[in-house]
Protein backbone atom coordinates (compact mmCIF):
# COMPACT_ATOMS: atom_id res chain seq x y z
CA UNK A 1 0.00 0.00 0.00
CA UNK A 2 1.20 3.79 -0.02
CA UNK A 3 2.17 4.24 3.56
CA UNK A 4 5.95 4.15 2.95
CA UNK A 5 8.31 3.30 6.16
CA UNK A 6 10.25 6.25 8.22
CA UNK A 7 10.00 9.68 7.13
CA UNK A 8 12.69 10.37 4.57
CA UNK A 9 13.91 13.54 6.95
CA UNK A 10 14.33 11.85 9.95
CA UNK A 11 16.88 10.07 11.53
CA UNK A 12 16.26 7.66 14.61
CA UNK A 13 18.56 8.25 17.25
CA UNK A 14 19.14 8.84 21.03
CA UNK A 15 21.92 12.37 21.01
CA UNK A 16 21.00 14.80 23.23
CA UNK A 17 20.09 16.64 19.96
CA UNK A 18 17.39 14.00 19.75
CA UNK A 19 16.42 13.94 23.22
CA UNK A 20 16.13 17.71 23.66
CA UNK A 21 12.06 18.80 24.01
CA UNK A 22 10.92 20.05 20.45
CA UNK A 23 9.24 23.17 21.30
CA UNK A 24 12.98 24.31 22.50
CA UNK A 25 14.44 23.29 19.53
CA UNK A 26 12.02 24.97 17.04
CA UNK A 27 12.81 28.05 19.21
CA UNK A 28 16.07 27.81 18.93
CA UNK A 29 16.07 26.80 15.11
CA UNK A 30 13.97 30.14 14.59
CA UNK A 31 16.46 32.42 16.55
CA UNK A 32 19.16 31.12 14.90
CA UNK A 33 17.43 31.86 11.97
CA UNK A 34 16.48 35.29 12.70
CA UNK A 35 20.07 35.98 13.47
CA UNK A 36 21.74 34.81 10.63
CA UNK A 37 19.31 36.86 8.19
CA UNK A 38 20.37 39.89 10.41
CA UNK A 39 23.90 39.29 10.04
CA UNK A 40 25.05 42.24 7.49
CA UNK A 41 26.61 39.84 4.12
CA UNK A 42 30.26 41.56 4.59
CA UNK A 43 31.17 40.37 8.02
CA UNK A 44 32.52 37.15 6.37
CA UNK A 45 33.99 35.84 9.48
CA UNK A 46 30.90 35.12 11.60
CA UNK A 47 29.71 33.49 8.95
CA UNK A 48 32.51 30.84 9.15
CA UNK A 49 31.19 30.63 13.39
CA UNK A 50 27.58 30.03 12.53
CA UNK A 51 28.55 27.49 10.60
CA UNK A 52 30.81 26.14 13.08
CA UNK A 53 27.74 25.98 15.02
CA UNK A 54 25.39 23.99 12.90
CA UNK A 55 28.63 21.63 12.28
CA UNK A 56 28.97 21.07 16.07
CA UNK A 57 25.27 20.49 16.65
CA UNK A 58 25.47 17.91 13.65
CA UNK A 59 28.32 16.02 14.84
CA UNK A 60 26.47 16.17 18.58
CA UNK A 61 23.64 14.60 17.50
CA UNK A 62 25.71 11.82 15.83
CA UNK A 63 23.65 12.04 12.27
CA UNK A 64 25.92 11.17 9.28
CA UNK A 65 26.71 14.11 7.74
CA UNK A 66 26.45 12.53 4.02
CA UNK A 67 22.90 12.22 5.56
CA UNK A 68 22.43 15.67 5.89
CA UNK A 69 24.19 16.82 3.01
CA UNK A 70 22.39 14.64 0.61
CA UNK A 71 18.74 16.04 1.47
CA UNK A 72 20.10 19.24 0.61
CA UNK A 73 19.51 19.22 -3.03
CA UNK A 74 16.36 20.98 -2.04
CA UNK A 75 18.63 23.96 -2.13
CA UNK A 76 19.49 23.49 -5.71
CA UNK A 77 17.41 25.50 -7.62
CA UNK A 78 18.54 28.40 -5.22
CA UNK A 79 21.93 28.30 -5.73
CA UNK A 80 21.24 28.66 -9.76
CA UNK A 81 19.55 31.42 -9.27
CA UNK A 82 22.63 32.88 -6.94
CA UNK A 83 24.86 31.69 -9.24
CA UNK A 84 22.81 34.06 -11.97
CA UNK A 85 22.76 36.95 -10.09
CA UNK A 86 26.56 38.22 -10.64
CA UNK A 87 25.80 38.40 -14.34
CA UNK A 88 22.07 39.86 -14.56
CA UNK A 89 23.05 42.40 -11.75
CA UNK A 90 23.68 45.89 -12.64
CA UNK A 91 26.01 48.04 -11.25
CA UNK A 92 29.93 48.43 -11.07
CA UNK A 93 31.60 45.72 -12.01
CA UNK A 94 35.16 43.16 -11.07
CA UNK A 95 36.88 40.54 -12.73
CA UNK A 96 36.43 37.25 -11.06
CA UNK A 97 38.47 34.32 -13.11
CA UNK A 98 38.46 36.56 -16.06
CA UNK A 99 34.82 36.90 -15.94
CA UNK A 100 33.94 40.49 -15.66
CA UNK A 101 30.74 40.58 -13.39
CA UNK A 102 28.70 42.90 -11.32
CA UNK A 103 29.95 43.74 -7.82
CA UNK A 104 26.44 43.90 -6.40
CA UNK A 105 24.99 40.49 -8.10
CA UNK A 106 27.95 38.99 -6.82
CA UNK A 107 27.63 40.25 -3.34
CA UNK A 108 23.66 39.16 -3.19
CA UNK A 109 24.74 35.82 -4.62
CA UNK A 110 27.04 35.44 -1.86
CA UNK A 111 24.18 36.55 0.23
CA UNK A 112 21.99 34.30 -0.57
CA UNK A 113 24.55 31.41 -0.81
CA UNK A 114 25.71 31.28 2.60
CA UNK A 115 22.49 32.50 4.73
CA UNK A 116 20.36 30.02 2.62
CA UNK A 117 22.76 27.00 3.20
CA UNK A 118 22.90 27.78 6.79
CA UNK A 119 19.09 27.89 6.96
CA UNK A 120 18.66 24.29 5.33
CA UNK A 121 21.51 22.83 7.29
CA UNK A 122 19.89 23.84 10.66
CA UNK A 123 16.67 22.98 9.22
CA UNK A 124 17.51 20.16 8.12
CA UNK A 125 19.10 19.49 11.52
CA UNK A 126 15.78 19.62 13.63
CA UNK A 127 14.14 17.31 11.10
CA UNK A 128 16.24 14.58 11.30
CA UNK A 129 16.62 14.86 15.04
CA UNK A 130 13.17 15.37 15.29
CA UNK A 131 9.62 13.06 14.67
CA UNK A 132 7.32 14.61 13.02
CA UNK A 133 4.92 14.00 15.83
CA UNK A 134 7.05 15.74 18.65
CA UNK A 135 7.71 18.72 15.92
CA UNK A 136 3.91 19.24 16.32
CA UNK A 137 3.41 18.79 19.72
CA UNK A 138 6.03 21.32 20.19
CA UNK A 139 4.04 23.66 17.70
CA UNK A 140 1.06 23.56 20.30
CA UNK A 141 2.92 24.14 23.24
CA UNK A 142 4.62 27.09 21.42
CA UNK A 143 0.49 28.01 21.24
CA UNK A 144 0.73 27.92 17.42
CA UNK A 145 -3.41 28.25 16.66
CA UNK A 146 -5.11 24.57 17.07
CA UNK A 147 -6.58 24.90 13.54
CA UNK A 148 -3.00 25.44 12.02
CA UNK A 149 -1.52 22.30 13.88
CA UNK A 150 -4.75 20.29 13.16
CA UNK A 151 -3.64 21.05 9.34
CA UNK A 152 -0.18 20.02 9.62
CA UNK A 153 -1.06 16.65 11.74
CA UNK A 154 -2.98 16.05 8.92
CA UNK A 155 -0.53 17.28 5.98
CA UNK A 156 1.56 14.93 7.92
CA UNK A 157 -0.28 11.71 7.87
CA UNK A 158 -1.42 11.67 4.59
CA UNK A 159 1.63 12.79 3.31
CA UNK A 160 2.51 9.05 2.43
CA UNK A 161 -0.70 8.34 1.05
CA UNK A 162 -1.30 11.22 -1.40
CA UNK A 163 2.53 10.41 -2.36
CA UNK A 164 1.73 6.74 -2.82
CA UNK A 165 -1.50 7.43 -4.79
CA UNK A 166 0.90 9.55 -7.74
CA UNK A 167 3.65 6.92 -7.61
CA UNK A 168 0.29 4.08 -8.34
CA UNK A 169 -0.73 6.20 -10.80
CA UNK A 170 2.74 7.17 -12.22
CA UNK A 171 3.16 3.32 -12.74
CA UNK A 172 -0.27 2.85 -14.24
CA UNK A 173 0.68 5.92 -16.63
CA UNK A 174 4.31 4.25 -17.58
CA UNK A 175 2.94 0.85 -17.72
CA UNK A 176 0.65 2.36 -20.66
CA UNK A 177 3.73 3.40 -22.65
CA UNK A 178 3.75 7.14 -21.79
CA UNK A 179 6.76 9.20 -21.53
CA UNK A 180 7.39 12.36 -19.90
CA UNK A 181 10.13 13.20 -22.39
CA UNK A 182 7.56 13.49 -25.17
CA UNK A 183 6.19 16.94 -25.14
CA UNK A 184 2.89 15.61 -26.95
CA UNK A 185 2.06 13.47 -23.71
CA UNK A 186 2.62 16.48 -21.55
CA UNK A 187 -1.24 17.08 -20.99
CA UNK A 188 -1.62 13.35 -19.55
CA UNK A 189 0.92 14.92 -16.73
CA UNK A 190 -1.56 17.81 -16.19
CA UNK A 191 -5.55 15.49 -16.57
CA UNK A 192 -3.04 13.29 -13.51
CA UNK A 193 -2.81 15.86 -11.20
CA UNK A 194 -6.35 16.99 -11.53
CA UNK A 195 -7.33 13.63 -10.99
CA UNK A 196 -4.73 13.12 -7.80
CA UNK A 197 -6.26 16.39 -6.69
CA UNK A 198 -9.67 15.05 -7.63
CA UNK A 199 -8.87 11.66 -5.30
CA UNK A 200 -7.36 13.70 -2.40
CA UNK A 201 -10.50 15.82 -1.81
CA UNK A 202 -12.50 12.66 -2.11
CA UNK A 203 -10.25 11.54 0.60
CA UNK A 204 -10.56 14.37 2.50
CA UNK A 205 -14.27 13.43 2.30
CA UNK A 206 -14.29 10.27 3.19
CA UNK A 207 -11.82 11.37 5.60
CA UNK A 208 -14.63 13.44 6.89
CA UNK A 209 -17.26 11.26 7.19
CA UNK A 210 -15.35 8.56 9.16
CA UNK A 211 -14.57 11.48 11.98
CA UNK A 212 -18.25 12.20 12.45
CA UNK A 213 -19.32 8.56 12.61
CA UNK A 214 -17.08 8.63 15.52
CA UNK A 215 -18.47 11.95 16.83
CA UNK A 216 -16.82 14.76 16.01
CA UNK A 217 -18.29 17.76 15.82
CA UNK A 218 -15.79 20.46 14.78
CA UNK A 219 -12.73 20.66 17.93
CA UNK A 220 -10.28 18.09 17.86
CA UNK A 221 -10.27 16.74 21.82
CA UNK A 222 -7.81 17.30 23.90
CA UNK B 1 -39.81 -9.43 21.51
CA UNK B 2 -37.29 -6.92 22.35
CA UNK B 3 -36.85 -3.14 20.93
CA UNK B 4 -34.47 -4.13 18.14
CA UNK B 5 -31.02 -2.72 18.08
CA UNK B 6 -31.47 -1.92 14.45
CA UNK B 7 -35.13 -0.78 12.98
CA UNK B 8 -35.18 0.26 9.21
CA UNK B 9 -38.66 0.93 8.45
CA UNK B 10 -39.14 1.40 4.62
CA UNK B 11 -35.85 3.61 4.21
CA UNK B 12 -35.52 5.16 0.92
CA UNK B 13 -32.87 7.29 -0.34
CA UNK B 14 -32.13 9.25 -4.06
CA UNK B 15 -28.35 10.99 -4.31
CA UNK B 16 -28.46 14.76 -4.60
CA UNK B 17 -28.08 13.71 -8.40
CA UNK B 18 -31.17 12.12 -8.56
CA UNK B 19 -29.86 8.38 -8.37
CA UNK B 20 -32.31 6.40 -6.37
CA UNK B 21 -30.15 4.35 -4.10
CA UNK B 22 -32.37 2.53 -1.92
CA UNK B 23 -36.26 1.91 -2.53
CA UNK B 24 -37.96 0.97 1.29
CA UNK B 25 -35.33 -1.16 3.11
CA UNK B 26 -36.79 -3.28 6.12
CA UNK B 27 -34.14 -4.55 8.24
CA UNK B 28 -34.49 -5.69 11.58
CA UNK B 29 -31.32 -6.46 13.85
CA UNK B 30 -31.53 -7.84 17.29
CA UNK B 31 -29.15 -7.72 20.12
CA UNK B 32 -26.15 -10.27 20.03
CA UNK B 33 -27.52 -11.24 16.35
CA UNK B 34 -24.21 -11.41 13.96
CA UNK B 35 -26.21 -10.88 10.02
CA UNK B 36 -24.44 -10.28 6.66
CA UNK B 37 -25.48 -7.86 4.18
CA UNK B 38 -24.93 -9.15 0.76
CA UNK B 39 -25.82 -7.96 -2.43
CA UNK B 40 -24.29 -7.17 -6.17
CA UNK B 41 -21.72 -4.21 -6.60
CA UNK B 42 -24.03 -1.18 -6.77
CA UNK B 43 -26.81 -2.57 -4.50
CA UNK B 44 -26.78 -0.14 -2.37
CA UNK B 45 -25.14 -1.51 0.80
CA UNK B 46 -22.46 1.39 1.52
CA UNK B 47 -25.50 3.72 0.92
CA UNK B 48 -27.55 1.77 3.79
CA UNK B 49 -24.76 1.87 6.23
CA UNK B 50 -24.72 5.58 5.92
CA UNK B 51 -28.05 5.52 7.05
CA UNK B 52 -27.26 3.95 10.05
CA UNK B 53 -25.40 6.83 11.92
CA UNK B 54 -27.03 9.67 10.45
CA UNK B 55 -24.09 10.76 7.85
CA UNK B 56 -27.07 10.25 5.01
CA UNK B 57 -30.88 11.45 6.19
CA UNK B 58 -33.63 9.26 5.24
CA UNK B 59 -35.60 10.95 2.13
CA UNK B 60 -38.59 8.30 3.06
CA UNK B 61 -39.09 5.80 6.00
CA UNK B 62 -37.39 5.83 9.22
CA UNK B 63 -33.62 3.98 11.27
CA UNK B 64 -33.78 4.02 14.83
CA UNK B 65 -31.26 2.76 16.97
CA UNK B 66 -32.43 0.50 20.37
CA UNK B 67 -35.48 2.55 20.11
CA UNK B 68 -33.72 5.97 19.30
CA UNK B 69 -34.79 7.72 15.88
CA UNK B 70 -31.63 8.58 13.82
CA UNK B 71 -32.41 12.46 13.90
CA UNK B 72 -30.26 15.40 14.14
CA UNK B 73 -31.54 16.22 17.43
CA UNK B 74 -29.42 13.13 18.82
CA UNK B 75 -26.35 12.20 16.43
CA UNK B 76 -24.10 11.97 19.06
CA UNK B 77 -25.47 9.65 21.03
CA UNK B 78 -26.13 7.22 17.82
CA UNK B 79 -22.92 7.54 16.63
CA UNK B 80 -21.69 6.36 20.21
CA UNK B 81 -24.23 3.33 19.35
CA UNK B 82 -23.36 2.53 16.00
CA UNK B 83 -20.12 2.15 15.47
CA UNK B 84 -18.88 2.02 11.70
CA UNK B 85 -15.80 0.65 10.07
CA UNK B 86 -15.35 2.34 7.02
CA UNK B 87 -13.53 -0.52 4.24
CA UNK B 88 -10.33 1.93 3.66
CA UNK B 89 -8.58 1.88 6.86
CA UNK B 90 -6.92 4.84 5.34
CA UNK B 91 -9.91 6.85 5.88
CA UNK B 92 -10.25 5.99 9.24
CA UNK B 93 -6.99 6.29 10.62
CA UNK B 94 -6.18 9.93 10.54
CA UNK B 95 -4.37 10.63 13.73
CA UNK B 96 -0.40 10.66 14.30
CA UNK B 97 -0.67 7.65 16.44
CA UNK B 98 -2.50 4.52 17.24
CA UNK B 99 -3.30 5.93 20.54
CA UNK B 100 -4.82 9.34 19.56
CA UNK B 101 -6.76 7.71 16.56
CA UNK B 102 -8.47 4.90 19.20
CA UNK B 103 -8.61 7.66 21.54
CA UNK B 104 -10.25 10.03 19.26
CA UNK B 105 -14.20 8.45 19.45
CA UNK B 106 -14.28 8.43 23.25
CA UNK B 107 -12.78 11.75 23.43
CA UNK B 108 -15.14 13.15 21.54
CA UNK B 109 -17.99 11.75 23.73
CA UNK B 110 -15.87 13.61 26.56
CA UNK B 111 -13.86 10.62 28.44
CA UNK B 112 -10.86 11.31 29.46
CA UNK B 113 -7.86 10.46 31.57
CA UNK B 114 -7.38 7.18 32.96
CA UNK B 115 -10.98 5.53 31.72
CA UNK B 116 -9.62 7.16 28.02
CA UNK B 117 -6.57 5.33 28.67
CA UNK B 118 -8.34 2.37 30.10
CA UNK B 119 -11.33 2.28 27.00
CA UNK B 120 -7.95 2.68 24.24
CA UNK B 121 -5.67 -0.40 25.63
CA UNK B 122 -8.90 -2.61 25.91
CA UNK B 123 -9.51 -2.12 22.60
CA UNK B 124 -6.36 -2.86 21.16
CA UNK B 125 -6.18 -5.73 23.18
CA UNK B 126 -9.35 -6.91 21.86
CA UNK B 127 -7.83 -6.82 18.40
CA UNK B 128 -4.02 -8.15 19.88
CA UNK B 129 -2.43 -4.58 18.49
CA UNK B 130 -1.93 -2.96 22.15
CA UNK B 131 1.51 -3.28 21.17
CA UNK B 132 1.41 -0.90 18.77
CA UNK B 133 -0.05 1.99 20.55
CA UNK B 134 2.45 4.23 20.20
CA UNK B 135 3.07 3.70 16.32
CA UNK B 136 2.09 5.95 14.09
CA UNK B 137 -0.91 4.14 11.92
CA UNK B 138 0.63 4.30 8.49
CA UNK B 139 3.63 2.84 9.10
CA UNK B 140 1.66 -0.42 10.19
CA UNK B 141 0.72 -3.35 7.50
CA UNK B 142 -2.76 -3.16 5.83
CA UNK B 143 -4.20 -6.16 8.10
CA UNK B 144 -2.74 -4.00 11.11
CA UNK B 145 -4.43 -1.05 10.42
CA UNK B 146 -7.86 -2.66 9.65
CA UNK B 147 -7.46 -4.19 12.84
CA UNK B 148 -6.92 -0.74 14.20
CA UNK B 149 -10.07 0.65 12.53
CA UNK B 150 -12.04 -2.19 14.48
CA UNK B 151 -10.12 -0.90 17.36
CA UNK B 152 -11.12 2.63 16.72
CA UNK B 153 -14.79 1.64 16.96
CA UNK B 154 -14.53 -0.79 19.80
CA UNK B 155 -13.33 2.39 22.32
CA UNK B 156 -16.62 3.80 21.56
CA UNK B 157 -18.28 0.83 22.89
CA UNK B 158 -21.34 0.41 20.49
CA UNK B 159 -24.13 -1.31 20.16
CA UNK B 160 -24.16 -2.23 16.68
CA UNK B 161 -20.78 -3.05 15.11
CA UNK B 162 -21.12 -2.07 11.36
CA UNK B 163 -18.20 -3.48 9.05
CA UNK B 164 -17.98 -2.62 5.32
CA UNK B 165 -16.27 -5.09 3.28
CA UNK B 166 -13.57 -5.87 6.65
CA UNK B 167 -12.18 -8.69 4.88
CA UNK B 168 -11.43 -6.91 1.65
CA UNK B 169 -7.49 -6.73 0.97
CA UNK B 170 -6.38 -9.12 3.44
CA UNK B 171 -4.10 -12.10 2.92
CA UNK B 172 -5.77 -15.39 4.26
CA UNK B 173 -4.22 -15.36 7.23
CA UNK B 174 -5.00 -11.70 8.21
CA UNK B 175 -8.69 -12.51 6.89
CA UNK B 176 -8.52 -15.58 9.10
CA UNK B 177 -7.43 -13.63 12.65
CA UNK B 178 -10.15 -10.59 12.17
CA UNK B 179 -12.60 -13.69 11.56
CA UNK B 180 -11.14 -14.70 15.03
CA UNK B 181 -11.51 -11.10 16.45
CA UNK B 182 -14.54 -10.76 15.44
CA UNK B 183 -16.12 -13.77 16.87
CA UNK B 184 -14.79 -13.38 19.83
CA UNK B 185 -16.78 -9.85 20.23
CA UNK B 186 -19.72 -9.78 22.44
CA UNK B 187 -21.24 -7.48 20.13
CA UNK B 188 -24.03 -7.17 17.51
CA UNK B 189 -22.63 -7.23 14.23
CA UNK B 190 -23.73 -6.10 11.16
CA UNK B 191 -21.31 -6.87 8.05
CA UNK B 192 -20.95 -5.79 4.63
CA UNK B 193 -19.13 -8.24 2.76
CA UNK B 194 -18.72 -9.87 -0.92
CA UNK B 195 -17.14 -12.91 1.00
CA UNK B 196 -19.51 -15.37 1.06
CA UNK B 197 -17.59 -17.83 2.43
CA UNK B 198 -16.97 -15.39 4.91
CA UNK B 199 -20.93 -14.14 5.25
CA UNK B 200 -21.21 -18.44 6.13
CA UNK B 201 -18.61 -18.46 8.87
CA UNK B 202 -19.53 -15.39 10.75
CA UNK B 203 -22.94 -15.28 10.54
CA UNK B 204 -25.62 -17.44 10.90
CA UNK B 205 -28.07 -14.77 9.49
CA UNK B 206 -27.69 -12.98 5.71
CA UNK B 207 -30.22 -10.36 3.91
CA UNK B 208 -29.35 -9.60 0.37
CA UNK B 209 -30.01 -6.75 -0.67
CA UNK B 210 -30.70 -6.30 -4.38
CA UNK B 211 -31.05 -2.72 -6.59
CA UNK B 212 -31.72 -0.85 -3.46
CA UNK B 213 -34.82 -4.02 -1.90
CA UNK B 214 -34.31 -6.77 0.49
CA UNK B 215 -34.52 -9.45 -1.71
CA UNK B 216 -33.98 -12.02 0.99
CA UNK B 217 -33.84 -12.01 4.78
CA UNK B 218 -32.98 -15.46 6.28
CA UNK B 219 -30.31 -17.82 7.60
CA UNK B 220 -27.22 -17.44 5.98
CA UNK B 221 -26.82 -21.47 4.98
CA UNK B 222 -30.34 -21.33 3.07
CA UNK B 223 -29.28 -17.84 1.19
CA UNK B 224 -26.41 -19.68 -0.08
CA UNK B 225 -27.73 -22.71 -1.05
CA UNK B 226 -30.67 -21.03 -2.72
CA UNK B 227 -29.41 -21.15 -6.41
CA UNK B 228 -32.31 -19.63 -8.27
CA UNK B 229 -32.12 -16.62 -5.95
CA UNK B 230 -28.02 -16.46 -5.71
CA UNK B 231 -28.22 -16.61 -9.81
CA UNK B 232 -30.78 -14.01 -9.69
CA UNK B 233 -28.88 -11.32 -7.75
CA UNK B 234 -25.29 -11.76 -9.60
CA UNK B 235 -23.96 -13.61 -6.15
CA UNK B 236 -21.59 -16.37 -6.91
CA UNK B 237 -19.56 -18.32 -4.69
CA UNK B 238 -16.04 -18.52 -5.02
CA UNK B 239 -14.63 -22.14 -7.19
CA UNK B 240 -14.25 -24.85 -5.31
CA UNK B 241 -16.68 -23.78 -2.44
CA UNK B 242 -19.52 -25.63 -1.94
CA UNK B 243 -22.07 -24.50 1.60
CA UNK B 244 -23.46 -27.96 1.45
CA UNK B 245 -20.04 -29.81 2.24
CA UNK B 246 -19.27 -27.07 4.74
CA UNK B 247 -22.74 -27.57 6.60
CA UNK B 248 -24.77 -24.68 8.16
CA UNK B 249 -23.04 -23.08 11.31
CA UNK B 250 -24.46 -24.06 14.63
N1 LIG C 1 -22.29 10.01 -4.10
C1 LIG C 1 -23.14 9.41 -4.96
N2 LIG C 1 -23.87 10.13 -5.83
C2 LIG C 1 -24.72 9.52 -6.69
N3 LIG C 1 -24.92 8.20 -6.75
C3 LIG C 1 -24.22 7.42 -5.91
C4 LIG C 1 -23.29 7.98 -4.97
N4 LIG C 1 -22.73 6.96 -4.26
C5 LIG C 1 -23.30 5.83 -4.75
N5 LIG C 1 -24.19 6.10 -5.73
C6 LIG C 1 -25.00 5.13 -6.47
O1 LIG C 1 -25.88 4.48 -5.57
C7 LIG C 1 -25.97 3.10 -5.87
C8 LIG C 1 -25.62 2.29 -4.61
O2 LIG C 1 -24.28 2.52 -4.28
P1 LIG C 1 -23.56 1.88 -3.02
O3 LIG C 1 -22.23 2.51 -2.89
O4 LIG C 1 -24.46 1.95 -1.85
O5 LIG C 1 -23.41 0.37 -3.52
P2 LIG C 1 -22.76 -0.86 -2.77
O6 LIG C 1 -23.84 -1.88 -2.61
O7 LIG C 1 -22.04 -0.43 -1.56
O8 LIG C 1 -21.75 -1.40 -3.88
P3 LIG C 1 -20.29 -2.06 -3.71
O9 LIG C 1 -20.50 -3.50 -3.45
O10 LIG C 1 -19.71 -1.85 -5.07
O11 LIG C 1 -19.57 -1.32 -2.63
C9 LIG C 1 -25.04 2.83 -7.02
O12 LIG C 1 -25.80 2.72 -8.18
C10 LIG C 1 -24.15 4.04 -7.08
O13 LIG C 1 -23.81 4.35 -8.40
MG1 LIG D 1 -19.94 -0.36 -0.95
Amino acid sequence: MGAGHGHKLHFHGHSPVHRAPAHLKILTLLAFMLVVVATPREWYPVFGLYLLVVVAVIALSRVPVTYILKRCVVEVPFLFFALLLPFVATGPTTEVLGVTVSQHGLLAAWALLVKGTLGVLASLTLAATTEPQELLRGLERLHLPNQLVQIMAFMVRYLDVVTGEMQRMKVARDSRGFSARNPRHWPVLARSLGALFIRSYERGERVHLAMLSRGYTGRMPR
Amino acid sequence: MSTPVLDVRGLAYAYPDGHQALYGVDLHVHQGERVALLGPNGAGKTTLVLHLNGILTAGAGSVSVSGLPVEKAHLQEIRRRVGVVFQDPDDQLFMGTVRADVGFGPANLGIKGPELDRRVMHALDLVGMADFVDRPPHHLSFGQRRRVAVATVLAMEPEILVLDEPSSNLDPASRRELADILRSLDVTLLMVTHDLPYALELCPRAVVLSDGSVVADGPTYDVLTDDALMRANRLELPFGFDPRTVGPRP
